[in-house]
């Protein structure tokens, strides 16, 4: 063994510094544990997002630029690469125009829905996503630049452009938590397009290209079908759902005579490996620090 | 001297924990990041040894467990890293000298951090994680780990060895 590094100021490790700071892990865990919905670790919690919020607002506008450098050095390999990928595509895109007569239904279906979510006029804040929580912590939550300062709170339901991306669960005073709905925590109603039936949606804690999403029909011989669409069922107040949000397509469906109900795997509209612009439906009245849309998804944002 | 040396920390953990979610999710691979507080944590533990770097670990967890959006019970990143720096910190005699036994030392910090993470949230089931899902994390961010040892590390362990008391800077 190697002597001492010269000048460590510790010889030999103390015990009770490491048996000190293991009681504090345990006391803040069983403390937030115990705490349940009003925990006392919660004020600090926010305190830290007061000071980290603005800091993480920061740090992402200023990568923002920096993340499309790497698009300027793409070597022609990586472009001829593209190139067949994408003639490809085109090729089998071609393919599927020719037999898209049912395609057209279902996307004039979709617009139907989207319309629908626009017709109903909810105000929605636009927002960016300034930060992600690491898959190594087996939580699927981003944070968005804007709190209650904004007329932001707890409960509210968090769309894009492509449909539901999940709801409020903890507002700041400039910025937000999110947890999506592929959380394997999140528990969304939501409603068959077709039948009108409902069911309790779950995510599995993949937020990938092959997200999806669980679904448990209430009734079980209301069998859903292939490609149907899913809009959200909501909940009295539209908290902390509003309805008729778009979430998914069926892509499979189980029936099996010892479950109770009928299963349904849901692939979700929205890319949850992208998320950028988000809108927060918030009431029409809502006094905040930027403009609210009246009625349509934040798309329109300036 | 002392205030400043503990702002400096600070604002190395809160650098660290800030580039961790707003930096580097765009460079995630599988939605796995570069885990830098741990990284920053090891850093301690071979510059200073295990009391120091079991105490900034405590810290710098709490940062991670609070720092938004984190969503999980308070104290499990703490807990994690103050294994992790009490252990990087026993093994820095041997492992401190050479860059091997430094990237070494990273991939293993990295998996106990990692596993005692997961661990936890499966007693509290704060999510229930599946084995599965955390045998196909933990080794993603081992290796990220290890990837950007080589450049966070070495940075690190200098300004460590700057903020040293009772020693000229090297």
């Amino acid at each position: 063994m190697r002597a001492t590094s010269p000048g460590s100021p510790h010889q030999r490790p103390s015990r009770t510094v490491l048996v000190l700071l293991l009681l504090a892990c345990f006391t803040v865990v069983t403390l937030d544990v115990r705490g349940g919905d009003d925990s006392p670790v919660d004020p600090l919690r926010s305190a830290v997002g007061e000071v980290l919020g603005p800091i993480e607002r920061g740090a992402a506008a200023a990568v923002r630029p920096v993340v499309a450098v790497p698009q300027f050095f793409r070597s022609t390999s990586g472009l001829r690469a593209d190139v067949s990928r994408l003639e490809a595509e085109n090729a089998r895109l071609r393919g599927e125009v020719a037999t898209s007569g049912v395609d057209r239904n279902r996307a004039a279906e979709l617009d139907g829905l989207l319309a629908g979510a626009r017709g109903t006029g909810y105000a929605v804040v636009p927002a960016r996503v300034i930060a992600m929580g690491p898959a190594q912590s087996f939580t699927r939550s981003v944070t968005i630049d804007a709190g209650t300062s904004s007329g932001i709170e707890p409960d509210m339901t968090v769309l894009n452009n492509d449909g539901l991306v999940g709801r409020v669960i903890r507002a700041d005073r400039t910025t937000a938590t999110v947890l999506l709905v592929v959380d394997r925590q999140s528990v969304v109603g939501g409603r068959l397009g077709s039948t009108m039936e409902v069911g309790h949606l779950r995510g599995r804690g993949d937020h990938g290209d092959d997200a999806r999403l669980d679904l448990d029909l209430v009734d079980q011989n209301a069998a859903p079908t292939r490609n149907d669409v899913l809009v959200t069922w909501g909940s009295r107040n539209g908290a902390p759902y509003v309805a008729g949000i778009p979430i998914g397509v069926v892509t499979t469906v189980s029936i099996s005579p010892r479950q109770l109900s009928a299963r349904a795997v849901i692939a979700p509209f929205v890319d949850f490996t992208s998320l950028d612009l988000v809108g927060v439906v918030v009431d029409p009245d809502t006094e905040g620090d930027r403009a609210v849309l009246n009625a349509g998804p934040a798309e329109e944002s300036p | 001297m002392s205030v400043l040396r503990l702002s400096v920390l600070a604002a190395l953990v809160t650098g660290a924990v800030v580039l961790q979610v707003a930096a580097f999710s765009y460079l995630s691979y599988d939605g796995v990041v570069p885990n830098l507080a741990l990284l920053v944590v090891v850093a301690a533990a071979l510059v200073r040894g295990p009391d120091f770097a079991a105490t900034l670990g405590f810290f710098a967890g709490l940062a991670v467990d609070l720092a938004p959006p984190a969503d999980h019970v308070a104290g499990r990143w703490a807990l994690a890293l103050v294994v992790v720096g009490y252990v990087a910190g026993r093994v820095r005699h041997d492992a401190g000298a050479s860059a091997l036994g430094a990237v070494v030392t990273v991939a293993a910090s990295s998996f106990i951090g990692t596993s005692v993470f997961a661990l936890s949230g499966m007693l509290l089931l704060d999510p229930a994680v599946p084995v599965a899902e955390a045998l196909r994390v933990i080794p993603v961010s081992v290796g990220y780990d290890v990837l950007l040892t080589p450049l966070v590390l070495p940075l690190a362990m200098r300004l460590f060895r700057r903020i040293r008391p009772y020693e000229v800077a090297v």
